[in-house]
């Protein structure tokens, strides 16, 4: 289908919700090709190839809702998408909080945001194998240690999303990635540990060499070796960057409008208070070109901006759509999120800590005695309450450098403590995907171990 | 169901001859075996928060995934749109990339044998709104009313109602109409003005609507739900470090699935990246353990009449008294590995790749009386609820958070205790079994497995057993 199609579909779509007796309507279509290349032991694996199409349909009759999706864009197909909203409206209770953005919310950021290149388009397949081949062979050589693989991958995605709404709103816009990952396995005696690196960007030419990632991931595999079990202990953690980044997620859902309203945050009425130490800055920016949490609009057809969510440990700003904004007697800050259809729900656009000065190696330096935490497991962080504890790997700090390799251990303690206790936050912030952290120190956890 | 009468044939016009005509298009540049995978799928789900219904969203997705395999190489493709054009488009990128030297000259399509584990007539997807609204309205209302310091109640109904059409180059022909509901209920509490706690109930399965009024109604998802929330809230911190852990009956058995169940999919030990790899005849376990992992059981979250390759679902022996006795095997690795397929060939949807899953995982039951078990403990911690857990299959460590706890003190359940997370090593954890239940329990149907990106649901179960060391990790 052409691009004016694809369009012209979405403007249809609403006429038609509304001719059937929507008050307002909003349409998103999403249409997108990908494909993916895994390579293990020097061979090709899997090749997976595919484009796909589908429209999502979300509609009010005054104060109440209905939402639908189809993949099936023949004329039965979208017919079928209209009847089912209107239907679902039938059953959902008015909401005075329901509702599109005010008129004067839409918007859209003009210029080239970098989203999308074209150089993935046209790469061959052959070259997109040798990218996979040549990272794993990269980590396979690393070491004699490093004897098997679960393999490398090289994964493109190149993609078009359409939003349009009953109040005028339509935009577009074009994205693509690629990724390369390699997973290597390393082995010693009886002990087996795996790891990963990627690299991910815009476009082919952002990526890191296939070696760099063969390589990082062979030695990140290979230093958790012949890990041990440390004593129950408290003592100060070290996050890694890779690590650093699931605080961070965390964090987001803490700040997160829906969670704000329903009184489930651990961070719910503590705008203006100082939730975290003063080195701490956390911002959501949805403007920076080339970026994965970059768009020109939002899901509700709102423009992205900059949001100053924690600065310099003071709760500035939650992360708002239309309708936990309404709730709260604020205005939207931009981050609606939700798939083909549905209400909006709330996402973020590149979400990141501002970096401080020391590198990881001076933070490192700087412990005499600590644990410097490169994989975590499981889901144990509550967000109502702010309880955390998770399964962690990583490197034990003896004496300023890092000594020997810890596992099957937990680390614990309780969000709140642990933002007030963050003590360093590294200079290495770089951004691999929309959340992104630099090395940060927090003065004492609790380890579960022996 | 036959071919003629499936959605496929009727809708689509898709007929027997069209799929041999694209099975023969996939192979068209040699290759070992191909298949097709069509799906239709319809969704549904209505919430409700703040008493209010928010949110209430129907869709329907329909694709056909073709795959190509030579030696150890897939091809794969997929379509969104079911013309013929299409479909010998996606058979022709396949068979591109898994191009090979062998041929499979004919295949005759037959419909082998299959269960039928849900005869569902009427699938919940098929009912009227108004009758399924009902039920997170009646979940909103127990739970407010079971204690006056709950303040948040949020129910989600969700069903679908997923036609699948397998065709293979091995000749089978597999049609499965596979309906699947689920009630969840999230309450909060609050005393006073301090600290809320959560809790989390739902259930559900290859059922019909009335498995929702007559079985497990909203009330006793809503009911579990509030009490956990307002129990929580006099809960102590978790204790920090290796003790006797017992766990509850039914959804604690996910230990199972992560300490034991991942680390035996075929493709991880194929390739020899499972902490599992070549242990086949050790002992991994307490010979108290007996770990099943059966699709066959009648209407449960995790059967399925027929694999997503086609083949009917089994009832399958991990671990027969604490020797492991084998693995999870789809078409690619019962290929590679010799043996034939345990029926354990998943995939999210027509846009995914197959490979070995788990379906209902479970201990069987032991001889000892759950009480015995508790009051054999000195001191120790009684895990009755879980949230998630997730395992390094290569080192074999795993971790669950158990979200419903007390302490054991001389025997007995005392102060009910919060964030604790569970850390073990899957061929190590099990050895420690030192008493199982006579109380085997699967869980209430709200499981969702997730590996390389794909979701499944799946069932869990376990019976009251107790671990000797176990290491906790909380903060006391």
């Amino acid at each position: 289908m052409s691009q004016n199609h694809l369009f012209d579909l979405a403007e249809d779509v609403i006429r038609r919700a509304l001719a059937e007796g929507a008050t307002d309507a909003e349409c998103t279509i999403s249409e997108g090709d990908e494909f993916t290349a895994n390579v293990r032991m020097r061979e090709i694996e899997q090749v997976k190839e595919a484009g796909s199409r589908a429209a999502g349909l979300r509609i009010l009759i005054g104060k109440k809702t209905g939402a639908s999706y189809t993949s099936d864009l023949c004329a039965d197909g979208i017919g079928q998408m209209v009847k089912s909203a209107l239907e679902l409206a039938d059953i959902t209770t008015e909401d005075p909080h329901a509702g599109l953005p005010e008129p004067e919310e839409f918007g859209s950021l003009d210029g080239d945001l970098a989203l999308y290149c074209a150089d993935v388009e046209g790469l061959e397949t052959e070259v997109k194998i040798d990218q996979a081949q040549r990272a794993e062979a990269a980590a396979l050589a690393a070491d004699p240690r490093i004897s098997n693989s679960e393999g490398a991958s090289f994964d493109t995605h190149v993609g078009r999303h359409i939003f349009a709404n009953s109040r005028g709103f339509a935009g577009e816009y074009r994205s693509s990635y690629c990724s390369l990952s390699a997973v290597p396995v390393a082995r010693d005696g009886d002990s087996m540990e795996r790891d990963y690196w990627y690299t991910m960007a815009r476009g082919f030419a952002g990526l890191e060499s296939p070696e760099d990632v063969g390589r990082i991931a062979a030695g990140r595999a290979l230093r958790r070796l012949n890990a041990v079990k440390v004593e129950t202990q408290k003592a100060p953690i070290v996050f890694e960057p890779r690590t650093a980044r699931t605080l961070l997620d965390s964090i987001f859902q803490a700040v997160h409008g829906m969670s704000i309203y329903r009184h489930e945050s651990f961070l719910a009425g503590k705008l203006g208070e100082k939730v975290a130490s003063d080195e701490l800055t956390i911002v959501d920016d949805g403007t920076i070109p080339g970026l994965f949490g970059t768009s020109p609009f939002d899901d509700e057809g709102v423009a992205s901006r900059r949001t100053v969510v924690i600065d310099r440990g003071v709760l500035r700003s939650y992360l708002l759509n239309a309708y936990a904004a309404r709730k709260l007697g604020m205005k939207t800050t931009g981050n609606a999120s939700r798939g083909l259809t549905g209400n909006a729900g709330i996402g973020h656009g590149n979400f990141y800590i501002e970096q401080g000065v020391q590198t990881a190696e001076q933070i490192i330096a700087s412990i005499p005695n600590g644990f410097y935490v490169t994989e975590l497991l499981g889901f144990g962080v509550n967000i109502v309450t702010g309880d955390y504890s998770r399964g962690a790997a990583g490197l034990w700090i003896r004496n300023g450098e890092l000594a020997f390799a810890v596992s099957e251990v937990t680390i614990a303690g309780n969000l709140k403590d642990m933002l007030l206790g963050l003590e360093v936050i590294g200079s290495d912030l770089e951004f691999q995907g929309s959340v992104a952290a630099p090395t940060l120190k927090i003065g004492e956890m609790t380890i579960g171990g022996k | 169901m036959q071919f003629a009468e499936s959605a496929f044939a009727t809708r689509f016009q898709i007929t027997r001859r069209d799929l041999e005509g694209y099975l023969g298009e996939a192979l068209s540049h040699g290759g070992d075996y191909a298949d097709l995978y069509f799906e239709y799928l319809v969704t549904s789900s209505i919430s409700i928060d703040e008493s209010l219904v928010k949110s209430a969203t129907q869709g329907v997705s329909m694709g056909v995934g073709v795959r190509v395999i030579a030696g150890e190489r897939t091809g794969y493709a997929y379509s969104d749109d079911l013309s013929p054009e299409k479909i010998r488009k996606a058979a022709r990128v396949a068979a591109h990339i898994a191009a090979g030297p062998s041929k499979v000259e004919q295949f005759d399509l037959n419909e082998g044998a299959r269960h039928n584990l849900y005869p569902v007539v009427t699938a919940p997807t098929e009912t009227a709104f108004g009758e399924r609204v009902e039920l997170v309205k009646r979940a909103d209302r127990a739970a407010r009313g079971f204690d006056a310091r709950i303040f948040q109640v949020q129910a989600v109904y969700a069903d679908n109602l997923r036609h699948v059409l397998v065709a293979t180059s091995d000749g089978v022909l597999s049609l499965d109409r596979q309906p699947l509901a689920r009630l969840s209920v999230s309450a909060l509490a609050r005393q006073n003005d301090g600290i809320p706690q959560r809790g989390h109930a739902g259930g559900g399965g290859r059922v019909e609507l009335d498995f929702f009024l007559k079985e497990k109604t909203p009330e006793h998802f809503a009911l579990e739900a509030a009490r956990e929330a307002v129990t929580m809230l006099d809960a102590v911190d978790a204790p920090a470090g290796e003790m006797t852990v017992v766990l509850g009956p039914g959804w604690p058995g996910i230990l199972l699935h992560e300490a034991v169940g991942h680390g035996l999919e075929a493709d991880f030990n194929r390739k020899g990246v499972s902490a599992f790899s070549g242990r086949i005849g050790q002992k991994v376990a307490s010979e108290l353990c007996t770990v099943i992992d059966d699709g066959t059981l009648s209407g449960r979250r995790g059967s399925l009449n027929v694999d997503d390759e086609g083949h009917a679902t089994r009832r399958n022996v991990l671990i027969e008294n604490g020797v492991l006795r084998g693995y999870l095997l789809d078409k690619l690795s019962s290929t590679l590995l010799g043996g034939e397929s345990t029926g354990s060939g998943r995939r999210e949807s027509y846009a995914h790749i197959p490979m070995p899953r788990m379906t209902n995982t479970f201990m069987l039951a032991g001889e000892s009386e759950p009480e015995d078990i508790i009051r054999s403990v000195p001191k120790g911690l009684y895990c009755a609820n879980f949230g998630g857990g997730q395992v390094d299959i290569t080192s074999g460590n795993f971790v669950f958070s158990a979200s419903e706890s007390y302490w054991i003190e001389d025997g007995k359940l005392t102060r009910p205790v919060r964030n604790a997370t569970l850390i073990g090593n899957g061929p190590e954890a099990l050895k420690y079994v030192s008493m199982v239940g006579n109380d085997l329990r699967l869980d209430e149907g709200i499981g969702v497995c997730g590996k390389e990106g794909q979701s499944v649901p799946v069932g869990v179960g376990i019976p009251t057993i107790k671990i000797d060391q176990m290491t906790v990790g909380g903060t006391g």
